[in-house]
C-alpha cells in the first residue's frame, strides 16, 4: 500500500508539532522516520493511524484521499500503529488482547482464534503462549502480540514508534527478522527512530524530521554525518563550559540499579561535585528520569548506593531528601509541580516550614511579591496559579525551589520559556552554582544540554555513556545520542 | 472571587433550590398530594410553636458538629463516608463513661468527661478508617462503610448485653440517665444553647483552621493535588490521618450530643446517629465546602428534616418525604454545578 502525506499541520497550544509536512512511501518497503526529541515523529504517525487528526493537510493511501475518524477506522483501512508503550490490557490473557477490535462476533470461536493467533506467531518466529497474562510479559513480547493482532486485522502498513527501547538484543533480532519478512510479503513498515545505527541497518529509505518540517531524505547508503547533520542542523554550537572550579562531591551514585516496568538502568556510577552542572541527554524514557526521581528518594534503587554531601541516602525517605537540602523540580508543572486551585502566596507560604501553627498571610504575601519580581512572574500574589500562563508556571515552579539547594534536580527546567527567559534563568541557575549547588537536568533540546553542562550524560535503552561538554560540538552530542559508543 | 461568587455562583445555587423544589412538587403531585400544602406543613412543623423550633435546634447542633468534621476531611480530598460510625462511636463511649462515672463525680463533671470520650471515641474510629486506607489500602469509602456496621452492631451487642437495662434488655436502648446528666435547657424551651454554641465553634474554628493554619494549607493542598503537595515536602499519610481523626472527634461530639443534648433521649440507643453523618455530607456538599454557607444550610436541613415529622401525624404521610427534599437539593445543585463547568470547558 502506497502512502502519501501531504502538507500536514498539527499545532498543540503555542507547539507547531506538525509543520507542513509532506512524505511519501513506496509499497512493500521499509521506511525510516528520524529525528531528535520533540521533532514531530509521533505526532505525525499518530496522525497517519487515526489517532490524532490533523489541522491541515491530506492523507493518501493507494492514490486516495482517506479522512480517519479514530484508530479503528484507520484500521479497517489497513492502517495500524505499534505505540512506545503498549497499549494493551495487562490484566487480560494474550488471547483476549489479540481478540480485541476483531470484527464483531457474538459468540468467540476461542479454538479457531487460538489457530489463528499461534500460526501468525509461528510465522514470525515469536513464542506467545495465548493462556498467558499480558502483565507477566516482557515489553518485547507485548509488542510481537501487538504486532500479531494488528496484522490478524488485516493491516498493510504498519507504524513503529521507537520500538527497540526497552527490548533485549534478541527481542530486537527478532523483531527486524519479522519486519523484513513483512516488506517481502508486500506490506509498508514505517520505523520511527532516533537511532542511527538501526535506521541504516534496517531501512531502505529515510526521512528526518526536525522542528515540525522536513529536513532531508536520503536512500541508506546515505553516510552518518549526512543524517545527524539533517537531524541537527548545521554544525556550530560547541560546549564552551571549560574551566569551571568545583568543590567536593555533593552526589555520589555507586553501581546504582533501577528498573521501572519498562526499563532498566544498570550498575551507574557518577560523582557530581559542588558547583557541577551535568545534563542527562538521551531519548525521552530512556532512564533519565529514573535516575534524576532516585536522586531525588522518589524512586527505591534495586541496587547500589545514593550518597548525597556525604551521607548515605539509599532508601530514606522523600522528606529526609528534602532535608539534605535538594531541590527537585518535576516536569509536569499542573500534575506534579504546582496546585492549580492555590495563589502563589498560598504555594509561597506551603514550602515554609516553621513551628508557627498560623499562617503569616503578609509575610507569604511579601515573599510572593519579592519571587514575582526576581522571577519576573506576570501575576499578583494572589493569582490562582492554574491561570497563569505555561511561561508564568514554569518560572513559578523554579521560583519556589529552595533558595540555597546543595543539588538541584531538574526535568526540562526551561521548556516551554522564550529564549531571554531561557537565558534569564540559566544566569539564575549558574549564580547558584557558584555558591556551590550542584545541578543534574534533563533536556532534550542538544543545545541547552551542550551550552549548559560541564558534563553529559547521555541515556541509550538504560545504558549511560559520559562526555565532556568542553570542546564537544552538537554533532558529537547528536551521534551519541543516536547510539554510537552504545554497546 | 468573592465578587465572581455572588454574581455567578449564588444565582446558580438559587436556580438549583427552585428546581430542587420544583421536582418535588412534581414528584408530590403524582402522588396526588398538594405540594403547597406539603410544603407548608413542613414550615409549620418546623416552626410552629416555640417547642418545634426547640426540636429544629436540636437537630442543627450534630449536624453543625458533623459538618464543621466533613468540611475537614472534604478540604483534603476524602469521603469520609464513615462519619456515621464515627458518631456512634462517640455516643458509646460518652455513655460508657457515664455508666462508669455517674455516681461517684459531681454531674458537671462527668458531662465534661464525657464529652471528651465521646471526641476520643469519635476520632478513633476516624482514624481506623485513615488507617485501613494507608496500610492496608482500603478505600476510605469501603472502609467507612464496613466501620459504620461494625460500630452499629456494636451497639446492639451493648444494648442487649453488657449494658442491658436491669430486667428488660429490649433494643429501645440503655437506661436513661438522670436529668442531672442532661445540658441545661429552658423551661418552656428544651434546646440548649450549649450545643449550638458548640457546633458554630466547631464550624468557626475549622473555617479559621483550613485558611489560617499550616495544616490546614497542607490538607488543602493535598485535597486539590495529592502529587505536588507530597513532592512540595508536605507529609501527606500524617496530615490524611489528622484529618480522619479531626473529623472524628467532631462527629463523636455530635454523638455525646445525642446523648446528653436537652431534647435527646438520654440513653444509648440502636441507629442513634440517625442519619446525621450522612445528612451533613449532604449540607458540606450543597455549601460547596464553604463553611459559611453550611451554616444556614444546615439549619434549614435541620427544618425540613424536624418539619416533616408533622406529614405522618397530620396527612398520612411518610415523613421520608423530607429526605426526599434534601436529596433533590443536592442532585439539583450537583447537576448544575457540573453543567456549569462543562460549559466553562467548552468555552475554555
Amino acid at each position: 500500500m502506497k502512502v502519501e502525506l501531504k502538507d500536514i499541520h498539527k499545532r498543540f497550544g503555542p507547539i507547531q508539532a506538525n509543520d507542513g509536512i509532506t512524505l511519501s512511501i513506496e509499497p512493500g518497503t521499509l521506511h525510516g522516520l528520524l529525528g531528535e526529541n520533540g521533532a514531530g515523529k509521533s505526532t505525525l504517525m499518530k496522525v497517519l493511524s487515526g489517532f490524532l487528526s490533523p489541522d491541515r493537510g491530506e492523507i493518501r493511501l493507494d492514490n486516495k484521499t482517506i479522512r480517519f475518524d479514530s484508530p479503528a477506522e484507520a484500521v479497517a483501512l489497513g492502517v495500524g500503529m505499534l505505540h512506545q508503550d503498549p497499549l494493551d490490557f495487562p490484566a487480560l490473557r494474550v488471547i483476549d488482547n489479540f481478540l480485541l477490535g476483531s470484527p464483531r462476533e457474538f459468540l468467540l470461536d476461542r479454538k479457531y482464534h487460538q489457530t489463528r493467533l499461534a500460526e501468525l506467531a509461528n510465522r514470525f518466529g515469536f513464542r506467545l503462549d495465548p493462556e498467558a497474562r499480558v502483565s507477566e510479559l516482557s515489553i518485547g513480547e507485548r509488542q510481537q502480540l501487538e504486532i500479531v493482532r494488528l496484522l490478524a486485522l488485516g493491516v498493510n502498513v504498519l507504524i513503529l514508534d521507537e520500538p527497540t527501547t526497552a527490548i533485549s538484543t534478541q527481542q530486537r533480532e527478532s523483531l527486524f527478522r519479522a519486519l523484513s519478512q513483512l516488506t517481502e510479503e508486500g506490506k509498508t513498515v514505517i520505523f520511527v527512530s532516533h537511532k542511527l545505527d538501526e535506521v541504516k541497518s534496517l531501512c531502505s529509505k529515510v526521512t528526518v524530521l526536525a522542528h515540525g518540517r522536513v529536513t532531508g531524505e536520503a536512500a541508506m547508503d546515505c553516510p552518518t554525518k549526512e543524517l545527524v547533520k539533517m537531524m541537527f542542523g548545521q554544525v556550530l554550537t560547541v560546549g564552551k563550559r571549560c574551566e569551571v572550579r568545583l568543590g567536593e562531591p555533593i552526589l555520589e551514585l555507586q553501581n546504582l540499579s533501577l528498573s521501572d516496568w519498562r526499563l532498566e538502568v544498570k550498575d551507574l556510577s557518577l560523582k557530581v561535585q559542588a558547583g557541577e552542572v551535568v545534563g542527562l541527554a538521551g531519548l525521552e524514557g530512556s532512564g533519565q528520569q529514573l535516575v534524576l526521581r532516585a536522586c531525588a528518594g522518589l524512586l527505591r534503587p534495586s541496587a547500589g548506593r545514593i550518597w548525597i554531601a556525604h551521607r548515605d541516602m539509599t532508601g530514606r525517605p522523600y522528606q529526609d531528601f528534602i532535608e539534605a537540602s535538594i531541590g527537585y523540580m518535576p516536569a509536569a508543572r499542573l500534575e506534579e509541580g504546582l496546585i492549580a486551585g492555590m495563589t502563589l502566596a498560598e504555594h509561597i507560604a506551603l514550602t515554609e516550614r516553621g513551628p508557627s501553627l498560623f499562617i503569616d498571610w503578609t509575610m507569604a504575601v511579601e515573599r510572593a511579591s519579592q519571587r514575582i519580581r526576581e522571577f519576573n512572574i506576570k501575576g499578583q500574589p494572589t493569582t490562582f496559579v492554574g491561570n497563569l500562563s505555561g511561561g508564568n508556571q514554569q518560572r513559578t515552579l523554579l521560583s519556589l525551589l529552595p533558595s540555597q539547594p546543595k543539588l538541584l534536580l531538574m526535568e526540562h527546567p526551561t521548556r516551554g520559556l522564550d529564549m531571554e527567559s531561557m537565558e534569564y534563568i540559566w544566569r539564575l541557575l549558574q549564580a547558584l552554582t557558584q555558591q556551590g549547588t550542584a545541578i543534574l537536568f534533563i533536556s532534550s533540546d542538544p543545545e541547552e544540554l551542550l551550552e549548559r553542562s560541564d558534563r553529559i550524560a547521555i541515556f541509550f535503552g538504560g545504558k549511560v555513556r559520559m562526555m565532556d561538554t568542553c570542546g564537544a560540538s552538537l554533532f558529537d552530542l547528536g551521534e551519541s545520542i543516536g547510539g554510537k559508543g552504545f554497546e | 472571587m468573592n465578587k465572581e461568587f455572588i454574581r455567578r455562583i449564588i444565582p446558580l445555587q438559587i436556580a438549583a433550590i427552585l428546581l430542587a423544589l420544583s421536582l418535588s412538587a412534581v414528584i408530590l403531585t403524582i402522588l396526588s398530594i398538594s405540594p403547597i400544602d406539603a410544603f407548608s406543613l413542613i414550615l409549620s412543623g418546623a416552626f410552629g410553636s416555640p417547642a418545634k423550633l426547640a426540636y429544629v435546634l436540636t437537630a442543627w447542633a450534630p449536624l453543625l458538629l458533623c459538618s464543621a468534621g466533613l468540611l475537614v476531611t472534604f478540604a483534603a480530598g476524602l469521603w469520609n463516608i464513615g462519619i456515621e460510625g464515627q458518631v456512634v462511636m462517640g455516643a458509646v463511649f460518652a455513655t460508657g463513661l457515664m455508666r462508669i462515672l455517674q455516681d461517684s463525680l459531681p454531674p458537671s463533671a462527668v458531662l465534661l468527661l464525657a464529652a471528651l470520650a465521646g471526641l476520643l471515641g469519635g476520632a478513633l474510629w476516624g482514624m481506623l478508617v485513615g488507617g485501613l486506607r494507608r496500610y492496608g489500602s482500603v478505600n476510605e469509602i469501603f472502609g467507612g462503610l464496613g466501620l459504620n456496621f461494625i460500630a452499629g452492631s456494636l451497639t446492639v451487642y451493648l444494648i442487649l448485653g453488657p449494658w442491658k437495662r436491669p430486667g428488660i434488655g429490649s433494643t429501645s436502648g440503655t437506661e436513661p440517665f438522670p436529668p442531672s446528666l442532661w445540658l441545661p435547657g429552658f423551661k418552656d424551651f428544651q434546646a440548649s444553647p450549649i450545643e449550638m454554641i458548640l457546633g458554630l465553634i466547631a464550624i468557626a474554628s475549622v473555617a479559621i483552621a483550613l485558611r489560617d493554619t499550616h495544616f490546614g494549607l497542607r490538607l488543602r493542598a493535598v485535597g486539590m493535588n495529592m502529587k505536588a503537595a507530597f513532592l512540595k515536602g508536605v507529609p501527606v499519610d500524617q496530615d490524611l490521618f489528622l484529618a480522619f481523626g479531626l473529623c472524628g472527634a467532631l462527629a463523636g461530639l455530635a454523638g455525646w450530643v445525642l446523648i446528653v443534648g436537652t431534647s435527646a433521649r438520654h440513653n444509648l440507643y440502636p441507629l442513634i446517629s440517625s442519619g446525621y453523618g450522612y445528612l451533613a455530607i449532604l449540607v458540606v456538599l450543597l455549601a460547596n465546602l464553604k463553611p459559611f454557607w453550611s451554616v444556614p444550610i444546615s439549619f434549614s436541613f435541620a427544618a425540613i428534616s424536624m418539619g416533616s415529622l408533622q406529614l405522618p401525624l397530620q396527612r398520612q404521610l411518610d415523613s421520608s418525604l423530607g429526605g426526599v427534599i434534601q436529596g433533590m437539593l443536592v442532585l439539583s445543585v450537583l447537576v448544575i454545578n457540573g453543567i456549569r463547568s462543562r460549559w466553562l470547558r467548552h468555552e475554555g
